[in-house]
């Protein structure tokens, strides 16, 4: 297939997550994605691993998220290298960066000194906390947005300490809402011919994950509340939540407690209204956790298959892969960086039945500079 | 110009996945006309949380569809059906997130509005994909959760399985939709065509999980092991977690253990001078950091951490945040009118031009603009 962004060229000055997976999604659309990165080191994900797994010089982690862009190198403290990178600028469509703030414009690579050499760039920049405030230096690093945002009160139960997430959600977040401004302002461009600065930040875009909480929250002005047991979401009753079973456990999302209890026959669940499966959740679930230990999972499973309830199996990733859905899927692609083959995840959207996939593999630091500067010669 | 203006999209779609995405798309200046059907409308609007209602509609309604107009057609009738079709030749954009099968029964299939508008753009969010053993099961954030793995991410090693507290597989899906549309309306411009653009919210929530996937597909299919105590991130080295004080949370991403250990004056720690026991030795490092920071209060801490430039922060609830400077600075919050009524709600989080995008648009009452959606596009 065609690819819809193909002739559309990206410098990616961010590291580690949130800028370069937007890089990631762009590229895979089509784009021509450069990370611009220092002499020294490059992107500093390059060095960060996880499990300790690498594949040359660069972890696993950094071939993850930056596979199929190129890579040039610069010292952006020095007047040739800048030269050179502002040359590039000239033909470029889109910066994106997520330095903290003043930093580019240090350089004197700032919107404003960048719109002077292409009107019709689109810059797109990423800060933790937003560029004003008492927040606007500290460190964007992601468990720590989490923890500002109140995030960590939606999940684990009433009297667990605040659970993070277990991945990176601000930057994962805030990387894809970088895309959808890139892509919307690509479109206006298009129209207008006008360029555009596009601000994210990694809290906003976790405020407005919590858009429902937050909007809650105003009317009612009292902080969400786990459940004691099984929270699976704070503004929701019971039965909402995972519970064990004799073998393994089970999900269990909103649905009318008759209904439930028809399936599963749990009598105790008959003293309880409708209305009181908000108010009386904890008491509920408490008598649920108990009652499905009695049976394995596939036992319940069968009991309540007939009554097209909303239930589902936990699986872990071995479970998951060996299901026909997943391997329908085929989310898994390949490529080949150094002499290892690498298996990683495609992009999630499929456009006129097709998959973007591409097996190019991350770029070595500063492997594409001769390619870029005998073009800017020409 | 806004980014999206003169862009209309029709919305079939109900709850919170495919929503979100046309709320976003009406944010950045899209107009998004709901089509909803006779009584009770998107089914959101009776969802009710907690207690909190806003004119008998679910605050979690008001949120997700404020900046939208809403059209009310019954698809089963011939007329409505016909008035839609007519709607559709108008449109770029069609959205919707019906199990497999529902439109085609309807008759609006991809296939068939294809050549009624040929430049549409038709895209639609589903659970599980279109084939295999789960494809008819119903697309419930918690299950997509629970079948992706994703529940064996966060909590502790001891603990159930423990999901997300937030509808991450919806939110996530309708921003991986938004994505698609809009590379479709880019490549649009030049070739005129419209196109086909599918999400699952499984596919999604394997997509935020692709550098811990990628880990697991190339080690060996190794599950993951959250830490003992203040789990943070299963594959993350001590400190990173959440940690208890005598008064307040203590928030400690990454660092160097004996470092850490000097500044805090917890001697305990100073003997972890190799890297990788911060890893294999995380559970026990951080027992001895919980105990030791239990003997003083956040702020305390923040005051010895901060100016060593330690990656570290107080955790906050929403009572706190919103007072903070650092919170208010950032404008988040806005108000829309519903009827006479004002609601206080959040705001896109991108900036455009210097510009923070609002608008005081609340979400439309069921049909609400049936009558002048007829007259405009004579229907």
């Amino acid at each position: 297939m065609e690819l819809p962004l193909k002739g559309i060229v990206i410098l990616e000055f961010s590291q580690y997550l949130s800028g370069p997976c937007a890089g990631l999604r762009l590229a895979d659309f089509g784009a021509e994605v450069i990370k611009v990165e220092r002499p020294k080191g490059g992107d500093a994900g390059r060095r960060l691993s996880i499990e300790n797994l690498w594949v040359d010089d660069s972890s696993l982690l950094f071939h993850t998220i930056n596979r199929n862009k190129k890579s040039i190198t610069a010292n952006l403290k020095d007047p040739d290298d800048l030269r050179f990178v502002r040359q590039l600028i000239v033909h470029a469509d889109v910066i994106t960066h997520n330095f903290r703030p003043g930093i580019m414009a240090s350089f004197g690579l700032d919107y404003a000194s960048v719109q002077k050499i292409n009107p019709r760039i689109i810059y797109a920049e990423i800060s933790g906390y937003g560029k004003k405030g008492p927040w606007s230096h500290k460190p964007g690093q992601d468990l720590l947005i989490q923890s500002i945002s109140g995030l960590t009160y939606t999940t684990g139960n009433a009297k667990d300490h605040p659970i993070p997430f277990g991945l990176a959600m601000s930057d994962y977040l805030c990387g894809n809402q970088t895309v959808q401004a890139i892509l919307a302002a690509l479109i206006r461009r298009h129209k207008t011919g006008k360029g555009a600065l596009l601000e994210l930040s990694l809290l906003e875009s976790l405020i407005d994950f919590q858009f429902e909480y937050f909007t809650t929250y105003f009317q009612s002005k009292k902080q969400p509340k786990r459940s004691e047991i099984s929270n699976g979401h704070p503004l929701l009753g019971a039965p909402y939540g995972i519970y064990k079973t004799s073998d393994g456990y089970i999900a269990i999302a909103m649905m009318p407690l008759k209904k439930l209890n028809a399936a599963i026959e749990c009598i105790e669940l008959n003293k309880f209204t409708e209305e009181e499966s908000f108010k009386k959740r904890d008491e509920i679930k408490a008598i649920l956790s108990n009652f499905l230990l009695t049976d394995t999972t596939a036992g319940w499973l069968k009991k309540v298959q007939k009554h097209d309830l909303w239930i589902m199996p936990v699986s872990d990733w071995n479970q998951l892969i060996q299901s026909s859905t997943y391997r329908a899927l085929n989310i898994e692609q390949e490529f080949l960086a150094g002499n290892k083959k690498i298996k990683t995840t495609r992009c999630p959207i499929r456009y006129n039945k097709q998959y973007f996939l591409s097996d190019k593999p991350a770029p070595k630091l500063g492997e594409h500079i001769d390619e870029f500067k005998r073009e800017i010669v020409k | 110009m806004k980014l999206l203006e003169d862009i209309l999209v029709l919305d079939f779609s109900q709850f919170l996945s495919a929503p979100s995405a046309s709320l976003r798309l009406a944010d950045m200046g899209a107009r998004v006309i709901k089509i909803e059907r006779p009584v009770t409308g998107d089914i959101c609007r009776e969802l009710y949380v907690s207690d909190t209602m806003v004119k008998g509609e679910s605050t979690i309604f008001h949120a997700i569809n404020r900046n939208k107009e809403s059209f009310q057609a019954d698809l089963k009738n011939a007329n409505d059906l016909n008035a839609v079709r007519k709607l559709i030749k108008h449109a770029d954009i069609l959205i919707h997130n019906f199990r497999p099968g529902v439109m085609e029964r309807i008759g609006l299939s991809y296939e068939s509005v294809k050549e009624l508008n040929p430049r549409l753009i038709y895209a639609y969010v589903n659970g599980y994909g279109d084939e295999g053993e789960w494809k008819d099961k119903p697309g419930q954030d918690l299950l997509l959760q629970a079948v992706s793995g994703i529940t064996w991410l966060s909590g502790n090693d001891q603990d159930n399985p423990t999901p997300m507290g937030v509808a991450v597989a919806d939110i996530l899906a309708g921003t991986h939709l938004v994505q698609g549309i809009l590379t479709a309306i880019y490549e649009r411009l030049t070739s005129g065509k419209g196109a086909l653009i599918e999400v699952s919210m499984l596919e999604s929530l394997l997509d935020f999980q692709f550098e811990v996937l990628t880990c697991f597909y190339n080690d060996g299919n190794m599950l993951p092991r959250r830490s003992c105590i203040n789990n943070g991130h299963a594959y993350i080295a001590a400190p990173y977690g959440i940690y208890k004080t005598n008064s307040g949370y203590l928030a400690l991403s990454m660092g160097n253990i004996p470092q850490l250990g000097k500044l805090l004056g917890c001697d305990a720690l100073l003997s972890f001078t190799d890297s990788t026991d911060w890893f294999n030795k995380r559970d026990k490092i951080k027992t001895i950091l919980q105990d030791y920071l239990n003997n003083k209060s956040v702020t305390e801490w923040l005051d010895i951490l901060g100016p060593a430039d330690i990656w570290c922060a107080e955790v906050l609830n929403y009572d706190a945040l919103v007072q903070e400077d650092g919170y208010k600075v950032l404008e988040m919050e806005q108000e829309v009118s519903i009827g006479n009524q004002f609601l206080k709600t959040t705001r896109c989080p991108i900036r455009v031009d210097g510009q923070i995008l609002k608008s005081p648009m609340g979400a439309p009452r069921l049909g609400e603009h049936t009558e002048s959606i007829k007259r405009e596009f004579d229907l």
